[in-house]
């Protein structure tokens, strides 16, 4: 084999630590190496010409490049030398950059192991063999998992193109925290306006499967070709019946189940249509309260209901959807406002979240939109807002900034001085945050339209005194202690990871960071792909942000999700496992251990049986190839022989 | 007798009294022996125990505190003792600092070479409040409660050190500590939702700048006072001096009569516990608890007559 080395000196990233000169020039040492050269940039177009060039010159029937990690650039390889003639497996890349330059200043030593790094992959390429992968059919529906709004966005695009659409969200209605909120800044417009019509259209899409009170169970396959199991928790109301009249829940006897869509601020029934605008506007009983299943009898939803919906003995359904792609919108949940000793949350009923402060706002929420104190209903005459209630503070494990509730509160006291115009309203605030569009101008117009008082300093302690709450604070401008007697205290809480959002991370096989948001497969450049092909990412699940980034969000994994349909089949990886037919002695081994269900029995004239792999299955794990004890399985460009020869030249 | 070996094992504590319960604070001392002995815990006074490293030591040298910390800690480990209990929180303070130079991979060698005494580091150092809390339990003291405390109101004060800083201290809410409330209110007393809980009482401001002290331990009492308390429950030496013994020179700086005890923790337990009020020190402070003494014996002395 005639092979070409190309150091890339990766401007000063790889140059600034490793003599490339001296690794090219050793590497001509090495067996089948017939030309090798160091250029400051492989991966721009002239490097990649001067790899063509070479292979063409040169009859070069192997190239390896050694630069950066393959998962930035053996893509941009692979069809390099493709275009030049050589088949796109006759190519070994070499990672000097982040296993070699990056970690170490010690020259001498890096130039050492970047050496050995190029031997490896020059002795593995020896062993290459041309592979060629095959097409298959893509499954043209997406599954969509969360129906907030990044969800829902996420939905109607892929709809509007023409997808088949699986929605798949975990309450009875869709909507997420978004059906929440009040109104929603800088604009001031009513979020339920404006998301309810989006709200509608999901269900009147013709192609758009919803199920709500549903989780995914589990998920196999790869891109194109998933295949997901749904769980659809039971409601005990029959919805295919269920008219949404709401008799049930005006009629049910169980008073005081708290309310959880108006953030537990009044009580709801135990049988309950979330909301007004609740979408599908169906019933759903609350087992742990519903007087059937506490009490053992009741059964008044039951008698009174004009289609007779309800059904004590419903259990939970599976569904299974085959799916192309899916695109995770799983949103977020709101910081324990209870969290904090010293802003007695969840001790005093005058101090409150930024979600319930919300829900008070709002003509639907627990006061019909007056603004009241939870504790006596009275009006409120000072309110003060606590900025980065769980935003910015590693001692609670939330060091990143929630990105929103800086401007929550502006809005949230415009409101209340638009509400209450003799109120006053006191904000606590570290740094005012307010990047977005017309964001700043916003804040402005709280402090000197509105007459908003904006503290900067945090607060120590909030305690009741008679009838009021004192708030101690400090006032860092000022460089004073401040103390104001407030009615009413609003903890602007933070976001964090969704519940659960690890395990369904797990049963996608996607990645996570520490606080449990999802991991994009590049920071900047691939926002909403993941490392596992075919799933994207929409909203808050990925990382704090704003409403109009969701919905950007939403219609961008939902663009990659109909580039990706624009195709009629894709390619398969042909780096799988392949059974050596001769060698294979049928113990079934390789079998026992794939966790893709890709190898069977086949079997040979004469009953004998041999194990077969199924190329479209297989991942390439290796794990068949590990365990095969007359190694009769081989993944494809990496096998024994591969693995040995590049252990051999390092040990040699 | 291998079994009743390894029972008493279990509450066998090394005892650090440093220097304040020698002094001002020896009702303290005197009082958490009368408890834990009535609660089955052997205090074993640490032998030739030396100064913690307090403020003399760690503002001229932080290591030579440490390594004066570490003393007391490696002869605890020595006798055998798994814990030390002390009951000031500044002792605690300095102890729990030995243990994290010691585990500190830099300051390791250097704090070792100092001390010149072996010390495998595994001790546990806490405060009497967490051994009274947590070793011991609020349910196993409710069990042995003879005098309850009924018709008492009570303000816990914690102060600055006892829970924080969180990461340090690695007990009760650093905000919000509920420690002693419960144990109070097992022990039958009304406790008060005190916000001043955490707030600052002037400390060693005391000596130099008494005008601070006299602001702030001031607003603690006023705060408690206004709860409707009839005394103030604290766990550390350096408060119960500037809310009892200051009690007057604040009196004068704003020109009212507080006239609220302030009494220890180990002391209101002790008198829950049946035990009599000489072995608790109660005769030691200045501002004189006698009303609730009197609130406290009735109350046990009218339970005895329902009894029988």
């Amino acid at each position: 084999m005639r092979i070409g080395v190309f150091v890339c000196q990766c401007g000063t990233n790889i140059a600034g630590t490793v003599d490339t000169e001296s690794v090219a020039c050793q590497a001509l040492q090495h067996p089948d190496v017939v030309y090798a050269t160091s250029y400051m940039y492989t991966c721009s177009e002239p490097g990649q010409q001067q790899i063509q060039r070479a292979i063409k010159e040169e009859n070069l029937q192997g190239v390896v490049v050694a630069a950066c990690s393959p998962r930035m650039h053996e893509p941009t390889f692979r069809r390099a030398v493709e275009k030049a003639g050589l088949n796109r497996f006759m190519f070994e890349m070499a990672n000097i950059r982040e296993h070699v330059s990056w970690i170490s200043n010690d020259r001498d030593a890096n130039t050492k192991k970047a050496a050995e790094q190029v031997q490896m992959a020059v002795a593995k390429l020896r062993f290459n063999h041309p592979l060629f992968s095959s097409k298959v059919p893509i499954n043209k529906k997406v599954l969509v998992i969360g129906g907030g709004v990044a969800g829902i966005q996420a939905a109607l695009d892929c709809a509007d193109g023409g997808l088949e659409v699986v929605l798949v969200e975990r309450q009875p209605s869709i909507g997420g925290k978004m059906a929440k909120l009040d109104k929603t800044f800088p604009t001031i417009d009513c979020s339920s306006c404006i998301l309810g019509p989006k709200m509608v259209d999901v269900v009147q899409k013709e192609n758009i499967r919803l199920s709500t009170c549903s989780e995914v169970e589990s998920v196999s396959g790869y891109i194109g070709n998933f295949s997901v199991q749904i769980r659809r928790k039971t409601t005990y109301v029959d919805w295919s019946l269920c008219t949404g009249c709401g008799l049930c829940m005006e009629k049910c006897p169980s008073k005081k189940v708290p309310d959880h869509f108006n953030e537990d601020l009044g009580n709801t029934r135990a049988i309950s249509i979330p909301f007004p605008q609740a979408i599908p506007r169906k019933a759903t009983i609350d087992k742990e309260y519903c007087r059937q299943f506490t009490k053992g009898k009741c059964g008044v939803c039951k008698k009174l209901c004009p289609v007779g919906a309800i059904n004590f003995e419903m259990e939970d359904e599976f569904i299974s959807e085959d799916v192309g792609a899916i695109i995770v919108a799983t949103g977020f949940d709101m910081f324990d406002h209870t969290s904090y000793g010293e802003y007695g949350g969840g001790r005093f009923p005058d101090v409150i979240s930024g979600l319930q402060y919300e829900r008070i706002l709002s003509a639907s929420g627990p006061f019909g939109g007056h603004i009241k104190r939870p504790s006596d209903g009275r009006e409120p005459k000072n309110i003060v807002f606590v900025a980065c209630v769980g935003s910015r503070d590693a001692s609670v494990d939330r060091p990143y900034c929630s990105g929103v509730c800086c401007m929550y509160i502006a809005k949230q006291a415009i409101l209340t001085r638009d509400h209450l115009p003799d109120a006053n309203c006191y904000v606590f605030y570290m740094d005012i945050r307010s990047p977005g569009k017309n964001y700043d101008e916003f804040v402005r117009r709280a402090q000197e339209e509105y007459g908003v008082n904006y503290i900067r300093g945090r607060v120590g302690k909030i305690y009741p005194k008679d009838d009021h709450l004192i708030v101690q604070g400090a006032d860092t401008l000022l460089g004073v202690q401040v103390e104001v007697k407030a009615d009413l205290v609003v903890l602007a809480t933070g976001v964090e990871a969704s519940a659960g959002a690890r395990e369904l991370a797990e049963k996608l096989r996607i990645s996570y960071d520490q606080h449990g948001f999802y991991m994009e497969s590049h920071p900047k450049l691939r926002p909403v792909e993941t490392n596992t092909a075919g799933v994207y990412l929409a909203g808050v699940c990925q990382g704090p942000k704003d409403i109009p980034s969701s919905v950007a969000q939403g219609s961008a994994a939902a663009a990659k999700v109909q580039a990706l349909f624009s195709r009629d089949t894709l390619e398969t990886n042909p780096q799988v496992a392949l059974v050596n037919e001769r060698a294979c002695v049928a113990c079934g081994k390789c079998i026992q251990v794939c966790p893709f269900g890709a190898i069977q029995w086949k079997e040979l004239r004469g009953g004998i049986q041999k194990a077969e792999v199924l190329p479209s299955v297989c991942q390439g794990c290796g794990l068949c190839n590990a365990t095969c004890p007359p190694k009769a399985v081989q993944l494809q460009h990496c096998t024994d022989n591969q693995i040995l020869a590049e252990i051999d030249v390092l040990c040699a | 007798m291998r079994i009743e070996r390894t029972k008493r094992m279990k509450k066998r504590v090394a005892y650090y009294q440093g220097c304040s319960l020698e002094g001002l604070a020896v009702e303290y001392d005197i009082s958490t022996r009368s408890v834990c002995k009535a609660l089955d815990v052997e205090l074993v006074e640490i032998p030739d125990w030396n100064c913690c490293g307090s403020t003399p030591a760690h503002s001229h040298d932080p290591l030579l505190s440490a390594a004066l910390a570490g003393r007391n800690l490696a002869i605890a480990e020595k006798i055998g003792c798994e814990t030390v209990m002390t009951p000031c929180p500044g002792c605690l303070k300095s102890l729990k600092g030995a243990l994290q130079v010691f585990h500190n991979e830099r300051e390791h060698d250097s704090f070792m070479q100092l001390l010149a005494m072996p010390f495998a580091g595994e001790i546990k150092a806490i405060s009497v409040l967490q051994l009274l809390y947590e070793t011991v339990g609020a349910d196993q003291i409710l069990q042995r409660i003879t005098r309850p405390l009924i018709d008492l109101v009570l303000a816990p004060y914690y102060g600055c050190l006892l829970s924080r800083p969180a990461q340090f201290a690695q007990f009760d809410d650093p905000e919000n500590p509920v420690s002693m409330d419960e144990l109070l209110s097992s022990a039958g007393a009304t406790v008060v939702d005190f916000p001043y809980k955490t707030e600052c009482c002037g400390a060693t401001y005391g000596v130099t700048r008494n005008e601070i002290v006299a602001k702030l331990t001031g607003r603690i009492l006023d705060m408690a006072l206004s709860l409707g308390a009839q005394a103030i429950v604290v766990a550390c030496p350096l408060c119960q001096q500037n809310l009892d013994l200051r009690q007057s020179q604040v009196d004068r700086h704003w020109k009212r009569r507080f006239d609220i005890p302030a009494v220890y923790i180990t002391q209101l337990l002790g008198l829950a516990l049946g035990i009599e009020p000489e072995r608790l020190g109660l005769d030691k402070l200045f501002v004189k608890p006698d009303f609730f003494l009197k609130l406290s014996l009735n109350h046990s002395e009218q339970m005895k007559e329902a009894q029988s």
